[in-house]
């Protein structure tokens, strides 16, 4: 379908005009909270709100970072920062070293790991909260990084994508490391990881997505305020009962939700997209 | 699929996948084998023993029309944002096919809402139809209409129902447009020469050559719908009108944790097990039918 | 002293028994080609040697030690892959270096040893360079100079030429004989190709079906033929088979395909009764008058290569089956001037035929 359309008539312009209007559907949330979070409260509370972005960001941030509302923005960014990075790297590391495992040695009860492994993709941490809860807290990790961490990195998609890339790697690179004396772990490190590289980039990419962006878990596992991380902490900044809510303060925090997950996607584009696709097959 | 070239011992590569193990043992088939355990009690009222009913918490659950209600409302939720988000995806995905020039940057733009978080984006749809201060609630209200997703059970789930499409639309659009551009050329210029115009192209040849990705998307965005939106739910709505936004994986979580029925909640936990395992099933099914394509 | 011994040396996949039991010495520096068709089991029998398959029964010892429980890097041994096996995120220099990093040899070492390998395969200007940025024959060089830079006791190649084009491969033929000749390593070189494996060889062991058919320098192998595979695998084009049975009073030899070949005059007593494959090389025949014709030629095809002249046809007297128009070939100086559908009388040079058992396929003799 690429490029068959008329470079001039009906069909471009319509063509332009549609994506145009999709562009702007899907920024405008986005917009409209930017435009919130550098105005008043009082300008939001009496509506219509203004359209175009007030003068007031920089009070409204640093209110959000310094203060918040029952936590420090800032904090919460930096709880988000170690749960994502910890769930990306915590996922990469054990998935490649039991896919290295699985592919390159012959050991008994080889296929009954396997199959539990591949068993893990099946359940998302939603089914099982409720007693992954309760283990968590025998465990004492309630309020606590790894308890924020190490669940979700039980599932297996990261282990499968290696598994497959190990098994496109050519025999004779593991007989000329064996000819040439390296051991298996040698091997690993010399050869195996750098041609890695591209697949362990992608899989960080969506990896610290999807750890960024968790809201059941953290919501469950933290009870101090102090621990949360931004994504579920926005709810909690909201008033009960009939108060106002603090819009431009909880609208700059969304957006500073937003940017970490949005700059990786933005730069790291051709890496998230090959990510997206090999996980998904 | 097995690799040739293996490499010798047993100490070492059981070191190496100690630690995924465990990590999967903990926290992965310890707390599913709890779940159905948990399902065949019932916590006394003080929590200090539960009593086995067998299989009574599901006969329990199926009898129950809060429950026979979360399903349908999860069902009609998850049908709704998958045709929203598959739809808009695939006919963004079609015009920006089509451009020869221009894809790339409308590709860069389009896929920003997927590093939206689900709560996030519940947060930004509520931001604009919040009854008191929303910018649409209000022009809506201007124009003769009240908008309170607070009291109108198909506004809340029209409501939760556009911002949790909205973040997948990007995604969608991804598959869609690496789905279009695998199409050989030649086949679409040679039913261009056949007389086809363009409309009449997409949908003979180009939407059943698609339909692999179609079908695969449809299933993705279900199992999405029926789990990951649970941060848009709580944050919108928290389930209500009267529990009309509560799909299952919500009641899972307030009968569990709010309302503190372990019971109930696990073996709630068990029935969308069987749920998702289903789902995961035809998924791989047809997975494997689409690789061997 | 680098040598190789194979004793009795058996291997089975499960329960397919591939290799059926090869003996042979390798003398210190000697060149030892294993040649045999697709199948034969001479990369298995490189890679026992190696060390990257094990064995299932029988010795191999390197130099007077038994191996066959030692890891490969503990054999002393290098090895070229068809498909080089570079290390494709190294450069050059680090790819000819790993084994010896492992080893542990002094920075200072490593980079002369690599210098000096680099020289000798002209990859000075490329050190620097990745394995993608090179060309096939760069490549194979470098796959070369992997194993050079070890000085092992045994170099081990793998149908190293494999995957070059033709003119690349006669280039890097020479190449490699030459460089074996400087450096003196015991070599075990594994090909399909027999052209390959006469220009190299010191020695050949002809393969086929898991069995050394003969082992021996290339102009043995090629002058007396122990088996009817090895006349028909060995040289090109092959050899000319004719069945024929020699009569009771050991006078008269009769072709089954009804071709006329004299025989005057050869020594047939011994075989008399027997039935026999006879064998006659193309380029043992000569241009001759019909007197002196031993055979007569009918021509189907011709092919005029410039240095020579091949002709394919039938011999006079064969019975007309369409599948064997063209099944007797002579090789010709290339200023024969021949057409199709000519006779051509041919008489067979001295001591050109090879008598085989028709059972056995064993050479009988040559006469």
């Amino acid at each position: 379908m690429s490029g068959m359309v008329e470079k001039r008539g009906r069909g471009y312009w319509f063509t332009h005009a549609g994506l145009i209007l999709g562009v702007l559907v899907i920024f405008f949330p986005i917009y409209l909270a930017f435009v919130a979070s550098t105005v008043t409260q009082p300008e939001i509370v009496r509506p219509p709100m203004p359209l175009i972005p007030g003068g007031h960001f920089y009070e409204n941030y640093r209110e959000a970072l310094v203060s918040g509302i029952n936590a420090p923005v800032a904090r919460m960014l930096f709880n988000s920062s170690i749960m994502a990075l910890g769930i990306a790297l915590g996922k990469i590391v054990i998935s490649i070293l039991s896919a290295f495992a699985i592919v390159y040695f012959r050991f008994p009860l080889r296929k009954t790991f396997f199959w539990m492994i591949f068993l893990t993709l099946m359940l998302p941490v939603e089914v099982r909260i409720v007693p992954t809860y309760e283990v968590a807290a025998n465990f004492g990790l309630l309020n606590s990084y790894p308890g924020l961490i190490l669940p979700l990195i039980a599932s297996a998609t990261a282990t499968f994508l290696f598994r497959q890339f190990f098994l496109t790697v050519p025999d004779e690179l593991a007989e000329a490391a064996r000819v040439d004396g390296a051991g298996p772990m040698r091997f690993f490190a010399d050869i195996l990881l750098p041609m890695s590289r591209t697949n362990i980039a992608a899989l960080f990419v969506i990896l610290f997505i999807y750890g960024w962006n968790q809201y059941l878990w953290p919501l469950l596992i933290t009870t101090d305020p102090q621990m949360n991380t931004i994504v579920m902490g926005i709810k909690q900044m909201f008033p009960s009962g009939d108060d106002i809510a603090n819009w431009p303060v909880i609208m700059a925090t969304a957006i500073l939700a937003m940017l970490p997950p949005v700059a990786v996607v933005i730069f790291m584009q051709k890496l998230f997209i090959k990510g997206l696709i090999e996980t998904e097959k | 699929m097995e690799k040739l070239v293996t490499f010798k011992g047993w100490k070492l590569p059981l070191l190496l996948l100690a630690p995924q193990v465990l990590v999967t043992a903990c926290f992965f088939f310890w707390p599913a084998w709890q779940a159905v355990y948990q399902s065949l009690f019932i916590p006394d009222p003080f929590g200090l023993r539960s009593h086995f009913v067998g299989l009574g918490n599901f006969e329990f659950l199926l009898g129950d029309p809060f429950y026979r209600a979360s399903f349908w409302t999860t069902a009609v939720f998850s049908s709704l944002v998958t045709l929203v988000s598959v739809g808009l995806a695939l006919w963004l995905a079609v015009m920006a096919d089509r451009l020869i020039k221009g894809s790339a940057t409308y590709r860069t733009l389009l896929i920003w809402p997927y590093a939206v978080a689900p709560a996030v984006a519940g947060v930004l749809w509520l931001f604009m139809f919040n009854t008191r201060v929303g910018v649409i609630s209000w022009y809506l209200g201007q124009a003769g209409y009240d908008w309170n997703h607070v009291l109108n059970s198909n506004e809340a789930m029209g409501l939760v129902v556009i911002a949790s499409s909205w973040g997948r639309i990007s995604y969608n659009f991804l598959f869609f447009l690496a789905g279009l551009q695998a199409i050989p050329k030649s086949v679409i210029e040679a039913a261009a020469i056949d007389g086809a115009h363009f409309w009449k192209r997409f949908w003979t040849i180009v939407f059943p050559l698609l339909s692999p990705t179609t079908f695969f998307l449809l299933v993705v965005n279900i199992v999405y719908a029926f789990f990951e939106t649970f941060g848009v739910i709580h944050t919108i709505t928290t389930g209500g009108p009267q529990q009309a936004t509560t799909i299952l994986v919500y009641k899972v979580y307030s009968d569990g944790f709010v309302g503190q029925d372990l019971g109930s909640s696990a073996a709630q936990s068990v029935i969308l097990l069987v749920v998702v395992g289903i789902l995961t099933i035809i998924q791989f099914r047809y997975i494997e039918r689409r690789v061997h394509y | 002293m680098s040598t190789i011994s194979l004793k009795s040396v058996r291997k089975s996949f499960g329960k397919t028994e591939v290799i059926h039991g090869i003996d042979v010495d390798v003398a210190d520096g000697e060149f030892i080609v294993i040649v045999g068709p697709s199948g034969c089991g001479k990369s298995t029998l490189l890679r026992m040697v190696a060390g990257l398959e094990t064995v299932t029964s029988g010795d191999i010892a390197i130099d007077g030690n038994r191996v066959n429980d030692k890891e490969p890097m503990e054999r002393n041994i290098a090895m070229v892959f068809q498909n080089y096996a570079l290390y494709p995120h190294m450069s050059v220099f680090d790819n000819m270096a790993y084994g010896l990093k492992i080893a542990r040899t002094p920075k200072a070492e490593i980079a002369e040893r690599v210098q000096t390998a680099a020289k000798m395969l002209q990859l000075e200007d490329y050190l620097t360079r990745r394995p993608r940025q090179l060309s096939g024959g760069q490549r194979q060089r470098v796959a070369m100079g992997r194993a050079v830079v070890r000085k092992p006791a045994v170099f081990l190649f793998d149908e190293p030429l494999s995957n070059l084009d033709a003119k690349l491969r006669v280039q890097m033929r020479l190449e490699i004989k030459q460089l074996q000749r400087s450096l003196g390593t015991t070599s075990l070189y594994v090909t399909h190709d027999q052209v390959e494996a006469m220009t190299l060889a010191d020695r050949l062991i002809v393969m086929n079906a898991g069995l050394a058919e003969q082992i021996n320098t290339p102009m043995h192998v090629y002058e007396h033929p122990a088996s009817i595979f090895v006349a028909g695998f060995i040289g090109s084009p092959s050899m000319n088979f004719l069945t024929a049975k020699i009569d009771s009073g050991g006078s008269r030899l009769s072709v089954e395909s009804g071709a006329h070949v004299r025989t005057e005059g050869l020594a047939l007593a011994a075989y008399s009764g027997r039935d026999i494959t006879l064998g006659i090389r193309p380029e043992h025949l000569e241009v001759t008058n019909p007197e002196s014709a031993d055979l007569t030629l009918r021509i189907a095809a011709v092919e005029t290569l410039g240095a020579d002249t091949l002709v394919h046809g039938s011999i006079a007297g064969a019975g007309i089956d369409g599948a064997q128009q063209s099944n007797f070939a002579a090789r010709l100086p290339g200023n024969t001037r021949i057409a199709e559908g000519e006779t051509l009388p041919l008489r067979l040079a001295d001591g050109s035929l090879h008598v085989f058992d028709r059972q056995t396929e064993k050479r009988i003799a040559d006469i």
